[in-house]
């Protein structure tokens, strides 16, 4: 459904990301997993033709059948939120801070269906049920500073699958949250991406959760994949040595025995502060 | 004394202040702006009906009156009653300055945003005109256009928006350039919302504060600047009057007759004032930074 061919993105002759090859089969979920710098948001932005001016991008990206890369503004616009939606790493500075959650949920509704103001009202409701977000009509009215980190990503995952796009982006989608509610986005997106026949990229420095979500999983280091397979065989039987040192990085939760060795007798749970 | 006592109360911390209390303990500023401008506005809103002497019924008997019970303010050197000379006079030099500041609003909002939405290049050559339009004193495009258009509110009109353009649209183009490069702006890109879409409905609330600061700012340099042209003799012509033309008419009596040329300079005087403590209170009420409350 989506690939890339011979993607080539650089900045005033310096050269930032190489992909030779990169599909994304339809209902599939790829991870794009590598460290700070090395091209994996570059690589999504590109898809979207939402990359700064200055860089230039050669190549092909051809979705559905399209060639994306190239396309006039206006053209991309119609695709992007409706075919091809994305959700970022920090929601609480991806929404408006001047508009209310009621109103900018309802978007890319507005935006790409023609609906009457009571059917995207209803439509933004039944969203933001869908993304399991208490007593939707509450917080329609509030705007997003009024949210926890968690209700923001969801409003923003209601706003991505609004209009059911073949392919949703989601860059860093938990980073910016707590450990607890990481897990429930994840399952949230999984869920919403099984059940809509909905594919997904989803872009990550940490192997943990890329692994959790992906099917299989694209490695990028200094711009270019060093790995791609599927994720139970990057996992454990990885080929490139940067792979192994990203598994390696990784860190586990040691078990409550091995905390209390660590720390001693200094450390006691339960009782007492 | 129990320790609970000691916990503050949240519902303390929450002021059950309504909106203007708020406000004014905030901004004590702004109270006073509101009290001059609402002050002379409704002197201007009076003498559309009433004034207390025929405006221009000369008298020459009753020429440089000093102020007194019948006539507050005194007489002019025709013997018109300087009172409602002034008050007839803030029609004209209230008009010119809102429609320019309006002009100057909307034409230098739009240009700001347009630069700042655009790309380098052509938010370069905006930003660029701007400033030449900036280097141009009103007062010389005045002169100019009192020249070939002739002198009159038109000319006045003109010379003062064609400065505040360029104003405006240079204050707005940095904050609106700086909200452009926020997060929500992607975001909304990849919703399929175009850019311009976005400088126009998404940026322009979020700078909002400052264009209302602004157009305070400006209203106050309008009436400076409306009362200097009047005073040059070209803006409002005989038999309309305006505060620059009243001190005009004054000058060269301000010896035999000082109260002539103090009255309605007063007017200018506490009129922009007014309008500049207007725009320092609404900058210290709308400044996120300095309220924690947030009140926008």
């Amino acid at each position: 459904m989506l690939e890339i061919n011979n993607l080539h993105i650089s900045i005033a002759g310096r050269s930032l990301v190489k992909i030779d090859h990169l599909v994304v089969a339809p209902n599939e979920r790829l991870g794009i997993v590598g460290e700070s710098g090395s091209g994996k948001t570059l690589t999504v932005l590109s898809i979207l033709g939402l990359l700064p001016t200055m860089m230039k991008v050669q190549g092909s990206v051809i979705f559905a059948g399209q060639e994306l890369l190239g396309r006039s503004e206006n053209d991309l616009a119609k695709i992007r939120g409706r075919d091809i939606a994305m959700v970022f790493q920090d929601p609480g500075r991806s929404l408006n801070p001047t508009m209310k959650i009621g109103r900018q949920a309802g978007e890319t509704l507005r935006l790409h269906l023609d609906l009457s103001k009571s059917e995207i009202k209803e439509r933004v409701l039944g969203l933001m049920h869908s993304v399991q977000l208490k007593d939707p009509e509450k917080l329609a009215s509030r705007y997003p500073h009024e949210l926890s980190g968690g209700q923001q990503q969801r409003v923003m995952i209601a706003m991505a699958i609004a209009c059911k796009p073949k392919l949703l982006i989601a860059d860093e989608p938990t980073t910016a949250l707590d450990v607890t509610v990481q897990q429930e986005v994840l399952k949230l997106l999984l869920k919403l991406s099984q059940e809509s026949d909905m594919a997904m990229v989803f872009v990550s420095h940490n192997l943990g959760v890329v692994q959790a979500v992906s099917e299989r999983i694209a490695v990028m280091h200094d711009g270019e994949i060093v790995e791609l397979g599927p994720t139970a065989q990057i996992l454990d039987s990885p080929s490139a040595e940067y792979t192994k040192e990203l598994i390696g990085a990784n860190p586990s939760i040691p078990d409550a025995q091995e905390l209390r060795r660590l720390s001693g007798s200094r450390f006691r749970t339960g009782k007492g502060v | 004394m129990k320790y609970s006592d000691k916990l503050t109360n949240v519902n303390e911390l929450q002021s059950n202040d309504n909106f203007l209390t708020r406000s004014a303990k905030k901004s004590p500023q702004l109270i006073l702006g509101i009290i001059l401008t609402g002050l002379v506005l409704a002197i201007t809103l009076v003498s559309f009906f009433w004034t207390p002497w025929d405006p221009i019924a000369i008298d020459v008997e009753k020429r440089l009156l000093t102020p007194s019970l019948s006539h507050w303010f005194g007489t002019d050197r025709l013997g018109r009653d300087l009172l409602s000379q002034i008050m007839v006079g803030s029609q004209n030099t209230l008009y010119v300055t809102l429609v320019s500041t309006l002009i100057g609003v909307v034409l230098g909002t739009s240009l700001g945003l347009a630069a700042a939405g655009s790309g380098p290049r052509w938010g370069g050559i905006l930003t660029r005109i701007s400033d030449i339009g900036i280097a141009i004193p009103s007062i010389l495009i005045a002169l100019v256009l009192a020249t070939t258009l002739g002198p009159g509110r038109l000319s006045v009109i003109i010379a003062i928006s064609f400065w505040f353009v360029p104003v405006t649209a240079r204050v707005v183009v940095g904050p609106a350039r700086q909200i452009l490069s926020l997060d929500f702006v992607e975001a909304a890109m990849t919703h399929g919302r175009t850019r311009m879409y976005i400088v126009f409905r998404q940026v322009l609330p979020n700078i909002a504060p400052i264009v209302i600061v602004q157009t305070s700012m400006m209203f106050a340099a309008g009436i400076l600047i409306e009362a200097s042209l009047s005073f040059l003799g070209v803006g409002a012509q005989p038999p309309t009057t305006s505060w620059g033309k009243i001190l005009m008419d004054s000058q060269p009596l301000v010896q035999e007759a000082p109260y002539y040329t103090l009255l309605p300079g007063s007017f200018v005087v506490i009129t922009v004032l007014g309008f500049n403590l207007l725009g320092d209170g609404l900058a210290v009420l709308l400044d996120p930074q300095q309220s924690q409350k947030g009140v926008a």
